[in-house]
């Protein structure tokens, strides 16, 4: 059996028909508040129920639980507050009990009914969340760019921003109802922001072997220089997933939400959002969401110590290499043999290749892979 | 939810090994919140059963026309 919601409850705040039509219309008079990319996709995520039990952008109460003890006010697990940030100016012309629009990119977005004011410390927020105050941690410096005020609140969907990849999107509510068509009663998420090599397929593959089904599930959204350009991750997980996989073992979809960097706690972020799919397992690899040196190589497997309530099962699998030796792909808990056999993948080493015209090896990446990126004049944000 | 108590009834011996798990395991303080924890997890069961037929269709007829079904 899928996965239950978090929480118990698969939230949906979205509207059809006459009571959508007349929100619409009702949104004209209000009061329009200009949100980031990455807010309107949380709206998104909100309205779909990827984020249940979250009806709304976080209060107080929930905030300061969620940074200081990884839980809601309520004890159920939650480890990357869902705030939404406004400005000292905006703040002059509401108050508590106003409902307002969302609006992103000149679209109305949703309505808030707004619950709370309140201000946040920045630096509390870095130091709990991420482990380090210091501007160089780009989810840090992310957080330091974001307004001074806290607005909070449920919301209610007016309509989705467009999107291009809308033939590969799906929401919990469709992932849940595929699942279950497709046989699947445990199913593992991958989660990913990369093309794939094949250490990712050996990892998917290596799950696979012990469940019904693969729920392969990218981020899109917002990016580092050097990551990989959306076009590109997608359109190369077709190819792969055409080429090299099972027809009914797996499901492709994206998913708008942005990287944190925030490494345990994303970790679990990206648990309980999956569980919120439908996934019974999640794929954590090593390191999972760091960046640089600031978490400890295994600190997101052993985070889920504390999460015996999760209802979500993590699968600790190791980073997976060729083994000259073993003649195989392979990772460190298997092969026996020394450093000097081992053709180890890094992304590094690909963008390094792949900007310079060379093709990774096969022992690296699919050819067929390798084909989508090289399509690309530039493949790199 | 109510944070009003009822009392309810276990035999002596599953009580005690309960409280011994809970001493040697420590997720949980007390028996009743283990307690009310696992009834609330078996009624959850049915969460997914509460989308409607009408609902269940619609949602079909979308991951045909994705080309997912
Ligand atoms: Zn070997």
């Amino acid at each position: 059996m899928v996965s239950k919601p978090h929480g118990g409850k698969l939230i949906d705040r979205t509207r059809i028909g006459k009571s959508l039509e007349r929100l619409q219309e009702d949104a004209e008079n209000m009061l329009k508040i200009s949100i980031s990319e990455g807010r309107a996709y949380d709206v998104e995520n909100i309205a779909h129920g990827v984020y249940s039990p979250l009806e709304g952008f976080m209060g107080y109460n929930d905030y300061i639980s969620v940074l200081k003890n990884m839980r809601l006010e309520n004890d159920i697990p939650w480890t990357i507050p869902i705030i939404l940030d406004v400005d000292n100016k905006c703040i002059a012309s509401i108050k508590e009990g106003d409902e307002v629009v969302l609006n992103y990119n000149n679209i109305n977005m949703a309505i808030l009914r707004i619950e709370e004011i309140y201000s946040w410390d920045k630096k509390e927020y870095a130091y709990y969340i991420y482990k380090t105050k210091s501007d160089e941690h780009p989810g840090v410096e992310k957080i330091y760019n974001r307004k001074d005020k806290i607005i909070s609140g449920p919301i209610t969907l007016l309509r989705d921003i467009p999107e291009i990849y809308e033939n590969v999107r799906l929401f919990p509510k469709d992932t849940r109802v595929l699942f279950e068509h497709l046989n699947m009663k445990n199913i593992a998420a991958f989660q990913t922001r990369n093309a794939p090599h094949m250490g990712h397929e050996y990892v998917m593959k290596a799950a696979l072997t012990f469940v019904d089904g693969l729920f392969i599930n990218p981020l899109l959204g917002w990016k580092k220089k050097g990551d990989f350009i959306d076009d590109v991750i997608v359109n190369s997980y077709k190819t792969l997933l055409v080429n090299y996989f099972q027809k009914d073992s797996y499901v492709f979809s994206i998913l708008r939400m942005e990287m944190n960097y925030a490494g345990p706690k994303e970790a679990i972020h990206h648990a309980i959002v999956r569980k919120n799919f439908g996934a019974t397992h999640i794929i954590i690899g090593r390191d999972h969401a760091g960046v640089g040196n600031y978490y400890d190589p295994y600190e997101a497997w052993k985070i889920f110590e504390e999460f015996p309530d999760l209802g979500i099962t993590p699968l600790f699998i190791r980073e997976a290499f060729y083994c000259k030796k073993c003649k195989t792909m392979t990772n460190e808990k298997i092969c026996p043999h020394s450093e000097d056999d081992r053709v180890r993948i890094s992304g590094t080493q690909i963008r390094n290749m792949i900007m310079k015209g060379e093709r990774p090896s096969e022992y690296i990446m699919r050819p067929e892979v390798v084909d989508v990126i090289l399509s690309y004049k530039n493949p790199f944000f | 939810m109510s944070q009003e108590k009822q009392t309810v009834y276990v035999s002596k011996d599953l009580y005690e090994k309960v409280k011994k798990y809970i001493q040697e395991q420590g997720t949980f303080n007390t028996v009743d919140e283990l307690v009310e924890f696992m009834l609330n997890e078996l009624l959850d069961q049915s969460v997914n059963e509460t989308m409607s037929k009408e609902d269940e269709e619609k949602v079909k007829d979308r991951l045909k026309r994705l080309g997912y079904m």
